[in-house]
């Protein structure tokens, strides 16, 4: 069977090589990089421009952040039909293709972030390192050792030091920003340049996919901020009365929501209204294409494009966000809402624009793989886009035994 | 102590440097920009001869016509002299060595390729003797009355 | 209107006489010449028979069953109230022997035109695959025509979405980009590409538009011939005779 074939439907008239060559696995892609960059412009927030607001926020989001650009290339080796090859991307680079950029790209950005944490947490590395020194029992040795090699030799702890530390962090944190958003422009380019494909074809697409990676990125951070700090009260007043901490605690943690949320808000509302400039271009220029993309958008895709990303995915979010009094359940509710929204687009992207054939007149439509029967299957299915899914807190969890994330 | 700033930069040169490395053992050395510049000749040059090596399978008639030159004389003469042999017969490949023997090809689909019956006057198809499948001897081979090397011979 | 008679005898004429002498010894026989393949496809002459898309199956090593193909023959009936109903079963690889396109069986009296157009690689002059691939596994060789690397594609498929024309897929079994390549190893060898040799009626015809005294690329010079998707400026060496607005 020709790869694709496993999950494509055909109707109408279509070429005979035509199947969804770019299925779920495309989807996560642009996700994971976009939450990436998303979280890391939070992070910048702080540090760059000084919202004080945001502190809480930002070395959660820095950290959570290089975990999501260690699962951003997951994706792209569950999709290739060659994943030990992907390293020719490295080794014999292309440039006039967007996705030969991944290579630079993704490294200088991974350059950046990691070198970011490690200014900020570089007291942290060398205090354990001396803390370690010495100590009994293997488990105590290896960590000893992981804190000494993430030092990278460097133990002035003088206050001179640490001054250009900070100042270093506020350059990497600036730098990070352009990169970062170039990360997922490329991301958008990939799409937008494909000049055979009518629905991608649009120089907004990197804006578009720029504007709604931050808005991905700032409501996974909370969502995770929200979870993570609500377990580790959870767990402290275990035996105590659970769910039941000072009021003002949970009173500061609101207004980290507040803050933060309002950011949400606003790049929501530049996103949308990039994305509907588009819809709206395409409708009024209605060129050769327009026909089949009408029914696409307005027929066949509607559902999942109306109701599921701008009805759930963007307007319920809003009215939630703006309604007076926002609560933590609400708050909750939003970001869910907001993350479904952004899954969305990304499907409708990726899955919308090869539902409909070169020929204009015909249909493809995607049957994603539920139940794996071969590793074709379990990769490019359900399960395959949940194991990318996960990933980033496997990250996370591994990379907060080195640097707790979240003091209370 | 007054350059630890720079150390992460260090570890960065470092990973670049080992890349490069790496390149070295791994691109094989014909790889390269080549006549058509980099963005249309970007490649490794050894694949060209790999695919000018690429089997032929399909000889053509006048590989058949020096050993089977009676069949070949006969169906020249006559209209389907403008199939090539390996149509029917199969890709000769290295016949006689490998294969030994070629099959041919008598069903009903193939002649049905060219003549069932389309109704399609703007093409060559209209030029052709047409028969419609389901009422033209339904369950009988066409070769066992026509003869496909000499069609206009009249049926055996 | 020509006679049967006359266009069986056209075709042979197209098949057996246009090129294969004069072409066989001239190719490649230029030493230090590069060649620019062009290929002329005459839909009127096509009939729908699929003997090219088999020949191309079996020549090119792609697996008989699988529902791909490097070549295929597309058909439209254009119904009298202006309805195009078009398909492609297997990519014709069994040929078109009933009048059902898309299962839909059209009343002769209601088919206003109806023609087959068969479909290969363009192997464009700007090639917006090659431009696309990301680790150089795909390219234009000195003679224009575009090749993959087997070795070297990480199989990501941009390259399949950035053709206008549906050319490419993955071998099924090589797990790599696939697409026509002019049978290259044919034409290296002073060869015809399979599909021109299996067809009997000479709509496929192939050339090189460097060559002055080539009869085909004299047609494409003196003749009204057409690209296929112009506006997508890839600059296609598939030229069309008997071109019709329908056709996708």
């Amino acid at each position: 069977m020709v790869h694709g074939e496993a999950w494509t439907i055909k109707e109408f008239f279509t070429y005979p090589n035509e199947y969804i060559y770019w299925s779920i696995q495309i989807v996560m892609y642009p996700l994971m990089t976009g939450l990436v960059a998303g979280a890391f412009v939070l992070s910048s927030l702080y540090h760059v421009f000084e919202r004080k607001e945001l502190k809480k926020m930002a070395k959660f989001s820095l950290t959570f952040s290089y975990a999501l650009l260690l699962s951003a290339p997951l994706p792209l080796l569950f999709h290739l039909l060659h994943p030990l090859r992907g390293l020719n991307v490295f080794f014999t680079p292309h440039f006039t293709s967007a996705i030969a950029a991944f290579g630079v790209v993704f490294f200088s950005y991974a350059a950046i972030v990691a070198s970011e944490i490690w200014f900020v947490n570089r007291r942290l590395f060398v205090e354990s390192a001396l803390r370690l020194r010495g100590a009994e029992g293997i488990g105590n040795k290896v960590k000893g050792f992981v804190y000494r090699m993430c030092s990278l030799g460097a133990y002035d702890l003088s206050d001179e030091a640490i001054r250009k530390d900070e100042r270093a962090v506020r350059f990497l944190a600036g730098l990070g920003i352009p990169v970062a958003c170039f990360l997922h422009g490329y991301a958008g380019f990939i799409f937008g340049s494909v000049k055979a494909n009518a629905l991608w074809m649009t120089p907004l697409m990197p804006v578009i996919f720029i504007m709604s990676a931050i808005v991905s990125g700032i409501a996974l951070c909370m969502l995770t901020y929200i979870i993570v700090v609500e377990l580790r009260r959870f767990r402290l007043n275990r035996g105590r009365k659970p769910w039941m901490s000072s009021p003002e605690a949970r009173g500061t943690e609101m207004n980290a929501i507040k803050m933060t949320s309002k950011y949400l808000v606003f790049f929501m509302l530049f996103a949308v209204s990039l994305e509907l400039l588009d819809l709206v271009f395409r409708g009024y220029t209605a060129v050769k294409h327009w026909d089949i993309l009408r029914t696409v958008i307005y027929e066949r895709d509607f559902f999942s494009i109306f109701v599921l990303q701008y009805g759930l995915g963007n307007l319920l979010p809003l009215v939630i966000f703006l309604l007076p009094g926002l609560t933590l359940k609400r708050a909750v509710a939003g970001l869910i809402l907001v993350l479904l929204g952004v899954f969305m687009m990304r499907w409708n992207v990726v899955i919308g624009g090869q539902s409909f054939s070169l020929t204009l007149s015909g249909y493809m439509h995607y049957n994603i793989p539920v139940i794996p029967r071969d590793f074709e299957t379990y990769k490019e299915g359900v399960f395959g886009a949940l194991t990318i899914a996960a990933s980033p807190f496997v990250f996370l969890w591994i990379l907060n035994k080195l640097i707790p994330v979240i003091e209370e | 102590m007054k350059g630890h700033v720079l150390r992460p930069l260090y570890v960065v040169l470092a990973l670049v440097a080992l890349t490069f490395a790496a390149r070295a053992f791994v691109v094989p050395p014909d790889f390269g920009a080549h006549e058509k510049g980099y963005m249309y000749g970007w490649y490794r040059k050894g694949n060209e001869a790999e695919w000018k090596a690429f089997k032929v399978k399909h000889q053509t008639r006048s590989y058949c016509e020096g050993c089977h030159t009676e069949e070949y004389s006969l169906i020249m003469k006559s209209p389907h002299g403008i199939i090539n042999c390996e149509n029917c017969h199969g890709p000769a490949r290295d016949h006689p060595e490998a294969p030994l023997k070629l099959g041919i090809d008598k069903s009903r689909a193939l002649c049905l390729r060219c003549h069932g019956y389309l109704p399609y006057k703007s093409t060559g198809r209209e030029m052709i003797k047409g028969i419609s499948p389901e009422e033209h001897n339904p369950d009988v081979e066409c070769v066992s009355c026509h003869s496909p090397h000499n069609p206009l011979g009249g049926l055996s | 209107m020509i006679s049967r008679r006359e266009f069986l005898r056209l075709g042979l004429a197209a098949s057996a006489g246009i090129g294969l002498s004069a072409f066989a010894a001239r190719a490649y026989s230029g030493k230090g010449r590069t060649p620019r393949w062009v290929f002329l496809v005459d839909t009127y002459k096509c009939v729908g028979c699929g003997l090219c898309v088999r020949a191309c199956k079996l020549e090119n090593e792609i697996p008989y069953e699988v529902n791909a193909t490097r070549t295929w023959v597309e058909r439209y009936v254009v119904k009298k109230d202006g309805v195009v109903v078009a398909d492609a079963p297997l990519g014709a690889r069994d040929g078109f022997t009933r009048n059902d396109p898309q299962g839909i069986i059209v009343p002769d009296a209601d088919i206003a035109k109806a023609f087959f157009v068969p479909k290969l690689c363009n192997q464009c002059t700007n090639p917006p695959c090659v431009q696309v691939c990301p680790v150089g596994a795909t390219y234009q060789s000195p003679d224009g025509v575009v090749l993959v690397d087997r070795t070297w594609c990480i199989g990501c498929g941009y390259c399949i979405m950035a053709c206008p024309y549906g050319m490419r897929f993955f071998h099924p079994l090589y797990k790599t980009a696939e697409k026509c390549n002019f049978c290259y190893h044919r034409l290296s060898a002073g060869m015809k590409p399979a599909c021109v040799d299996a067809c009997p009626f000479g709509a496929r015809l192939i050339g090189d538009m460097k060559d002055e005294n080539d009869p085909v690329a004299n047609i494409i010079r003196t003749e009204r011939v057409t690209v296929l998707k112009e506006e997508f400026g890839t600059k296609p060496n598939v030229y069309y005779l008997n071109y019709d607005s329908v056709i996708r």
